[in-house]
């Protein structure tokens, strides 16, 4: 989730507040699959629905909102943009209302099939470690894609300078489609593959995102590694603030957060940039 | 000896003619107006319309459909006049204005949210507007405060707790050590002091090991029941609803939390549809005798017929039991009040006159009888069910076993005491089978 909220705005300079919902999106389409075909004699088909709800998502809402919308406010100012996204939010959740309606969906089958491990004589979910592992395999993924094939030099290239790389050749409306697209499939398997671990609901995008800034801000806007370092912070904050101070549960996220800004306003992984006048 | 035409004529008319009541329209009051406005504030939208606010719509809906079909109040039909509550509370008080001043609304029945149920009274007592709080939570509304205009039909959330602690000390008296595990808001924090000063005033050598905030609608719960797993209390009590409600369902029956503690629930914050994947011996309450065994359909014709209505209108009974049994409440009590006002004062009866008839009102509705004893006749008092889920391996689906039903008188303050005072002085008074 986070990955794809840091990417997008590393490649097309856009806080997308809709972010969210392309990942409340992917668990209302993953928890709808799961629940019409998910079938406990194959449990395997379960997992397969989760990631092709996301794909599916990716691929038809990623391109739609970036050619119809964010397209025409590219290099307008940030106001303009957020009030777009903002604007997009909005309509998302009513089009979500729309074709799933207002009650929760509610598939935990994936979950359950994983059953559970002991480990230091406490029972956990077996499910978060396979959430962990796509978080890895995807986060790796992500960085060869961006490493090792000539799409990632290219987007390496329009990141670092629009107007050089349109003057070499590079179709550049083309690369902020695929890379607006690619975030969303990611936002999409956010949403698809944690819906098994609680009720999907109207509003769980309005509420994702808001954890997703606090971790790109820690990382550092536009920082895959910085999204990973940032994920992981949060996280370990949370789990031990519940276990040591329950009642700064939520404060230790954002204590970090503030630490990391006060000496880090780029955020650990971002970088200083020049202002062009 | 012969019968006559005229004779036969009568007897065949008699006997194809349906029964009166649903025949007969009720009298038309004097001075009656056209029609009776009612604004229906509920939540159509945001993450509490599936469980509480669309629930509460349908048996509006139904219920309205029901009253209209018998000939309306004093003869005059409602027209019911929809809102979504959904929103800061400033809009909301907007939208209350709106209703009084556009919309013309004669009365407002509404409110989920015990933040609006704290705000619109000022407003509904400026206006004048009769307001009908149906299903909100909080007892501050009439406990910290006196209104004329505003009453609540629905008990409120005193009986959440002080129900869990009476059903607990009866279902697990040896219990030593308890946890809390309540969204961090002040529906959350409301409810866990309730419980938990009940609880140690009935029981004062238990222990409370953990208390834990999780923000409202975190969703995953990881890190919380991991906790719970540790500290192993006998009783985990929690008040959580929406998306935390499935997860702690979810994640906590996958980790074996159902199995080292009793976990009680103290609001039946689910649909029904989804109490069919609830984990087995958990325990969940209601504010109010709210289930379709609950009162027996067979003794309650109105329970009957709610369950039969919405069933025939939807397909199946009207979703949460929260929302929607409140919603009717609410509807009966203004019925009610109105028809008293109108048998009192001989014509159709001022605003002033149905606030008098509603004072301490008693009325019938398919939770029972509901008597308005509390908050100076305005704040209605409930009994309290509470029940564990057992899988029924013969029919294999969850049943309600271990029913207990709280008399209101047992589970509520006296009138003109507060909660946590009634509580702290040994629940003095209380009417406990």
């Amino acid at each position: 989730m986070s990955a794809g909220l840091t990417f997008t705005y590393g490649v097309v300079r856009i806080l997308n507040l809709a972010h969210g919902n392309l990942y409340a999106l992917g668990a209302y389409m993953g928890a709808w699959l799961v629940l019409g075909w998910g079938s406990s004699a194959m449990p395997v088909l379960s997992y397969l629905l989760l990631f092709a709800a996301a794909v599916f998502i990716g691929v038809t809402a990623g391109p739609l909102i970036e050619r119809l919308f964010l397209r025409r406010v590219y290099g307008k100012e940030e106001e303009i943009q957020i009030l777009l996204t903002f604007s997009i939010l909005l309509i998302l959740e009513d089009v979500i209302k729309l074709v799933w309606g207002v009650s929760p969906l509610f598939a935990d089958k994936p979950y359950i099939y994983m059953g559970h491990v002991r480990l230091g004589g406490v029972d956990y979910a077996g499910y978060p470690f396979l959430l962990t592992g796509i978080a890895v395999v995807t986060g790796i993924l992500l960085w060869l894609v961006v490493t090792r094939t000539r799409f990632g030099k290219v987007l390496v290239s329009v990141i670092t300078d629009r107007e050089v790389s349109s003057a070499l050749g590079v179709n550049v409306p083309r690369i902020y489609t695929l890379a607006f697209t690619l975030g969303a499939v990611f936002a999409a398997l956010g949403g698809a593959f944690t819906a098994p671990m609680f009720s999907v609901v109207p509003g769980i995008g309005a509420e994702v995102i808001v954890v997703s800034f606090a971790v790109v801000a820690i990382g550092g806007l536009g920082s895959i590694g910085g999204a990973a370092l940032g994920a992981l912070l949060v996280g370990l904050a949370r789990a031990t603030a519940v276990h040591l101070f329950p009642e700064l549960d939520l404060f230790a996220i954002y204590l970090i957060m503030a630490l990391v800004l006060l000496f880090r306003p780029q955020g650990l992984f971002g970088q200083v940039q020049a202002r062009r006048i | 000896m012969m019968k006559t035409p005229l004779l036969s004529v009568i007897a065949l008319i008699a006997v194809l003619s349906p029964p009166a009541a649903a025949q007969t329209p009720a009298p038309r009051a004097a001075g009656a107006p056209k029609e009776l406005r009612v604004g229906i504030v509920t939540l159509l939208s945001g993450p509490a319309s599936s469980t509480f606010g669309i629930p509460a719509k349908k048996a509006a809906d139904a219920w309205v459909e029901k009253i209209n079909d018998e000939g309306g109040i004093g003869g005059v039909k409602i027209v019911p006049v929809l809102t979504d509550e959904a929103g800061p509370g400033d809009k909301v008080v907007a939208e209350f204005r709106r209703l009084a001043a556009d919309e013309k609304v004669d009365l407002v029945i509404g409110y989920i949210s015990s933040a609006n149920c704290v705000a619109v009274p000022a407003v509904a007592e400026e206006l004048k507007v009769l307001t009908v709080l149906f299903d909100c939570g909080t007892t501050r509304v009439f406990e910290e405060a006196k209104y004329k205009y505003v009453f609540r039909t629905a008990a409120h959330t005193g009986i959440d707790g002080i129900g869990a602690a009476r059903y607990l000390l009866a279902a697990k008296p040896d219990v030593k050590t308890i946890a809390g595990l309540n969204q961090d808001y002040a529906w959350g924090r409301d409810s866990w002091e309730i419980f938990s000063r009940a609880l140690r005033k009935l029981k004062p050598d238990v222990q409370v090991v953990e208390t834990l905030w999780p923000k409202l609608f975190q969703g995953d719960l990881s890190a919380e029941i991991s906790k719970l797993l540790t500290a192993k209390p006998d009783v985990i009590f929690h008040s959580l609803w929406g998306t935390d409600l499935a997860s702690v369902n979810s994640q906590g029956r996958v980790r074996g939390l159902f199995r080292q503690s009793l976990v009680i629930h103290n609001n039946s914050a689910f649909l029904f549809k989804e109490f069919r994947d609830l984990p087995d011996g958990f325990v969940v309450g209601f504010r109010g005798t709210h289930w379709p065994d609950v009162p027996d359909p067979a003794r309650n014709p109105l329970q009957k017929e709610f369950i039969e209505r919405c069933t025939k209108k939807f397909g199946e009974p009207c979703g949460s039991p929260h929302g929607s049994y409140h919603m009717v409440q609410a509807l009966q009590g203004v019925k009610t009040a109105y028809e008293k006002a109108i048998k009192a004062t001989g014509r159709w009866p001022s605003v002033d006159d149905v606030v008098k008839a509603f004072e301490y009102l008693e009325f019938d509705s398919p939770s029972g009888r509901i008597a308005m004893g509390v908050g100076g006749g305005h704040q209605a008092i409930e009994d309290s069910l509470y029940g564990t889920v057992k899988l029924d391996p013969q029919r294999n689906q969850n049943v309600l076993s271990s029913v207990r039903v709280f008399p209101a008188k047992c589970v509520n303050p006296p009138d003109g005491v507060k909660t946590l005072d009634w509580i702290d002085q040994g629940f003095r008074g209380a009417q406990c089978p």
